[in-house]
């Protein structure tokens, strides 16, 4: 697979794991309690870890001494390959909560394909991330249940929450054209092929949290070709301050 | 396993790496806490392979810069490089380094299976660290770091980490 088309392909992977990771370190020190505060930073630390794996990996194929800063902080909006779900801003607790149990579902299913993948760095990095992510899956799962199934308003947030951000579950089976030649490589998972099981085991899920399947059958689209919501510029604002502001620093 | 045993560790070194601690966990050394994968000497230069117990672990950049130090005081240059397969798991804590965390008021991580009933609740199976009783409770899946759990002891009150079980 030709070099090029390979950093694409690890783009697609690892910018959800960067943005998702920075959306939930806005909320450090931010938390409804102290427990879920810790939690939700554990799981961005966690998420940016795996980013920092992916990076360096793209760095050393790109060469050049290009280094991972320079791939978290340096592209432009266009250039981020994130779905359109993770960039999605922390309106409540409920809304984060839906939104990461979403992605958390995804992301397992596709790391338990992503550790089979003949190339040995990505196998690698996805056999080490399976065992965080299930603990994200577990927290988040738990905690749609709870409020599902909780008081009156914690029910309506969740359901709210689950109703505005489905339309953003479908994106996250489409294959772009490096996923395409991934996958014939045996190098990329087919995401279109974890649909099914995906919404089969959402829906069990959020059934038992006592929540509605939304009906909605419009979906958005646009993150996987670099095309995002207006939301995602502030995060990159916030994000790429420092390298910008600061051009080579260091920590 | 003990250290010892492991032939991947060149033995003259193991004096040395055992001064160097996770600095999150300054009673455990990085041995005992089985982050290093192996370290040879080649040419008198020490060739170190180390592996990350999360992937966002902070203190993994730290360990390196430490355990390079520590070589160079011992009058070594050195290697130090991260390697991310075969993935880390609890079961490469040593028998001393459970003891270790144990007495620093860490729970030493259970088996997957009984992992699993801990941290959802089910089962008061996590002993307390300040009096020893079972009879516990989750407080948080996530506690101070991504590796451990916050549990508290509902008989002397004692709030305390659980390690948990990684495989
Ligand atoms: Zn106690």
């Amino acid at each position: 697979m030709e070099k090029k088309n390979l950093v694409q392909y690890i783009y697609g992977i690892a910018d959800n794991a960067l943005i998702l990771g920075q959306r939930l370190s806005e909320l450090c020190g931010h938390g409804p309690s102290l427990e879920t505060d810790i939690a939700l930073t554990n799981i961005s630390l966690d998420l940016l870890g795996q980013t920092r794996s992916y990076y360096q990996y793209v760095a050393l194929l790109e060469g050049e001494g290009k280094t991972e800063d320079d791939i978290a902080f340096l592209r432009t909006e266009r250039q981020y390959k994130s779905v359109l779900l993770v960039e999605q801003p922390n309106t409540d607790f409920a809304y984060v909560i839906t939104r990461q149990f979403l992605f958390d579902a995804f992301h397992l299913a596709l790391l338990e394909k992503l550790q089979h993948s003949k190339d040995d760095t990505l196998n690698a990095i996805a056999r080490k991330a399976i065992k965080e992510v299930s603990y994200h899956l577990r927290f988040s799962g738990d905690w749609v249940k709870r409020l599902g199934d909780g008081t009156d308003i914690s029910k309506q947030k969740v359901q709210e929450a689950v109703n505005m951000l489905w339309t953003y579950t479908d994106e996250l089976f489409h294959l772009t054209e490096a996923d395409s030649e991934a996958v014939a490589e045996g190098i990329g998972v087919d995401v279109s092929q974890l649909k099914e099981d995906y919404y089969g085991k959402v829906k069990e899920l959020l059934e038992e949290a006592t929540l509605e399947i939304p009906e909605s059958k419009y979906f958005q689209k646009g993150g996987k070709q670099g095309i995002h919501t207006e939301h995602m510029g502030y995060l990159l604002a916030d994000l790429q301050y420092m390298q910008r502001a600061y051009p080579n620093m260091k920590w | 396993m003990t250290i010892t045993e492991d032939k991947h560790i060149d033995q003259k070194l193991i004096p040395i790496l055992k001064k160097v601690s996770d600095p999150e966990i300054p009673v455990l050394s990085i041995l005992d806490m089985g982050v290093v994968r192996s370290a040879v000497i080649v040419n008198n230069k020490v060739e170190v392979i180390i592996t990350p117990t999360y992937s966002g672990c902070p203190a993994m950049d730290v360990i390196g810069e430490d355990i390079s130090k520590a070589l160079e005081d011992a009058g070594y240059e050195s290697e130090v490089k991260l390697v991310l397969s075969p993935a880390w798991t609890t079961d490469w804590i040593t028998e001393e380094g459970r003891a270790a965390l144990k007495a620093y008021g860490i729970a030493p991580p259970l088996e997957a299976e009984a992992d699993k009933e801990a941290l959802l609740g089910n089962k008061k199976i996590v002993n307390c660290t300040n009096c020893g009783s079972s009879n516990t409770k989750l407080v948080s899946q996530f506690g101070s770091t991504a590796c451990k759990a916050l549990f508290q002891c509902e008989d002397c009150q004692e709030p305390f980490d659980y390690f948990k079980c990684l495989k």
